[in-house]
């Protein structure tokens, strides 16, 4: 009985054996970065990057359709450029950092919609929005875990200087010249997650498998290490879930992980360890255990 | 919305009446049909004696048609218009009201058994009988016999235009029938969304499985998905056409999955233009049968 529930799914089908595969590389990768997205308060910027990066992906897609390296490809250069750009309007004008990059992403946006139009049908640009977790081929698998492989590498360099950046960047200012390389790499981490997450989930939910589980994290753990810990498992507990969502309900299984996460988060808010409503509603109970 | 209907019908009024006086200039007989696939049988039997349109044009789909101005123009000068009925053109009737025209219609299915409609249809029979090429033949049959009354003077030309588009008609049923028997008895059935081959499946023996659960075109869920999986691999089906689920990628992983294999494109309801693969209806049946063929045959 539990067996048909939780486990038949994926012994019987490929696909779903595939798109957990997938959904598991997503979260090792994306959930840390989404841990510093959201200590560094840019969990929105995560957001208008995945949007920021459709144009790209658009080129891509209709120079050579549904081809994965350069539908990323494409991706990485228009989610780079929309950075760079606004880093550049941000330091030399009156604008600030989140205001240059609203505009950016809006016209990225804006562009990347026109693209898809021109050729192609709706249908087309509801593959790039949506994506889709139940058609991972084996070249897609492997390009993302190629680069779920590459970000955890990265983080792992990076990973003394982007923790002192997070809490106090004034200070690695002092001690060291590491900050603004760091912040680069890490930008650059935040794009490639996002392409990855595009072929699973689609652009408006790539950002979803990140940022949720920081959130949940936040709420069980006071440690960064302890925070990437509890955001990667609750991602990959949130795809498994969902696929078997998706899988007994009929639900869409894109959307059906990010709803899981999104319950995750609410029974995080309502009842977690730290900072939880629940617990501070009834400290002193708590408190004498 | 009533504003928008009110100058429809305005424009109908005044296009019509228009038109009737202007009338009668050319010398071709002018006859309307509701689609593509009737417009080649009227071409094939009236040859150059006619002048046919086409309602709803090649690669256009009948079913969610809605008629213009300019269609009610057409068809108030038109003497004869074809309809294939079975409730495959419902507005059509109306529009010929509309219209002011005098044209006689005929409907080309007249004789024919239709068939029940699968549940959860909106139809209540099967329109799409013209998918069996003996059905054709009435239809040609229907199309010739109105013709030869609305224009007496060439009715014996039209009689030996369709004896000899019925003679092409009985070679590809010939052909189509050989192709299906080259096929293995096991092999004879495909997955597909098309509702329209109901006929031709009864007529030459290649069944047409549905898929269970997958209803429109969204995006299909692990559910629909793993249901599909599990319905070709239980029934053994050798090739699936699913047009309606447009994600190329997930077509390719039910393939890789059943060990299916992917089918090309059928066409049902409409011819294509004259550069398409079937631009005429004979083509059209040979590429379907080719494209089934193609598809099942090891």
């Amino acid at each position: 009985m539990v067996h048909d529930l939780l486990i038949a799914p994926f012994t019987e089908f490929e696909f779903m054996r595939r798109a957990l595969a997938g959904v598991v590389a997503l979260s090792l990768a994306g959930a840390p970065i989404g841990v510093f997205l959201m200590l560094r308060r840019m969990s929105l910027v995560g957001d208008a990057m995945a949007h920021a990066i459709l144009p790209g992906a658009a080129i891509g897609f209709l120079l050579s359709g549904l081809n994965l390296f350069a539908m990323t490809f494409g991706g990485l250069i228009a989610g780079f450029a929309v950075a760079i750009l606004s880093g550049v309007v941000a330091r030399n004008t009156e604008l600030k950092e989140d205001a240059a990059l609203a505009t950016f992403y809006l016209a990225s946006l804006a562009l990347g919609v026109t693209i898809v139009s021109m050729r192609g049908t709706n249908i087309d640009l509801l593959h790039v929005l949506f994506g889709n977790i139940l058609a991972l081929d084996d070249q897609t698998l492997l390009v993302i875990a190629f680069n779920a492989t590459i970000t955890l590498l990265t983080m792992a360099v990076i990973y003394r200087p982007l923790v002192v950046e997070c809490v106090d960047p004034v200070f690695l200012r002092t001690v060291s010249r590491a900050g603004a390389p760091t912040h680069l790499v890490f930008m650059a981490l935040v794009v490639i997650n996002l392409v990855n997450g595009f072929h699973a989930l689609g652009t408006l939910l790539a950002v979803g498998l990140m940022i949720l589980p920081a959130g949940i994290a936040r709420f069980w753990s006071r440690d960064v290490t302890g925070m990437i810990a509890v955001a990667v498992v609750s991602a990959a507990l949130s795809g498994y879930v969902g696929l078997v969502l998706s899988y007994h309900a009929g639900v869409p299984s894109g959307p059906a992980i990010i709803l899981i996460a999104a319950g995750l988060y609410v029974v995080s808010v309502l009842f977690g360890s730290v900072g939880g409503l629940f617990r501070q509603w009834f400290p002193g109970r708590h408190l004498e255990a | 919305m009533r504003l928008s209907r009110a100058i429809l019908a305005a424009s109908i009024l005044f296009a019509s009446s228009f038109v009737q006086g202007s009338a009668r200039a050319d010398e071709r007989l002018k006859v309307v049909a509701s689609f593509t696939i009737l417009a080649d049988f009227v071409r094939n039997i009236g040859g150059d004696r006619v002048d046919v349109v086409a309602l709803v044009g090649p690669d256009a789909d009948a079913h969610v048609y809605t008629p213009s101005p300019a269609d009610a123009k057409t068809i108030a000068t038109a003497k004869l218009v074809v309809v294939n009925g079975l409730g495959f053109e419902g507005w059509l009737p109306r529009l010929v009201k509309s219209s002011g025209g005098t044209a006689r219609i005929v409907v080309a299915t007249d004789g024919i058994v239709p068939l029940k409609e699968p549940p959860g249809s909106h139809h209540t029979v099967d329109p799409h009988a013209w998918q069996s090429v003996p059905n054709a033949k009435v239809y040609v049959e229907n199309i010739r016999r109105a013709l030869a009354e609305v224009d007496p003077a060439s009715a014996e030309s039209y009689r030996a235009n369709a004896a000899r588009y019925v003679a092409q008609l009985d070679a590809l049923d010939r052909d189509v029938s050989a192709m299906v028997a080259k096929i293995p008895e096991a092999r004879r059935k495909v997955i597909s969304t098309h509702g329209a081959f109901g006929y031709f499946a009864a007529a030459y023996g290649v069944a047409f499985v549905a898929p269970q659960g997958v209803s429109t075109d969204s995006e299909p869920s692990a559910r629909d998905l793993a249901g599909i999986i599990a319905q070709i691999r239980k029934e053994k089906i050798p090739a699936i056409f699913l047009e309606n689920i447009s994600d190329p990628r997930l077509i390719r992983r039910v393939a890789a999955e059943t060990g299916a294999k992917i089918g090309g494109t059928l066409y049902s309801d409409s011819l294509t233009d004259e550069k398409g693969a079937a631009p005429t209806y004979i083509d059209m049946v040979r590429h379907n049968i080719k494209t089934l063929q193609d598809a099942l045959d090891n």
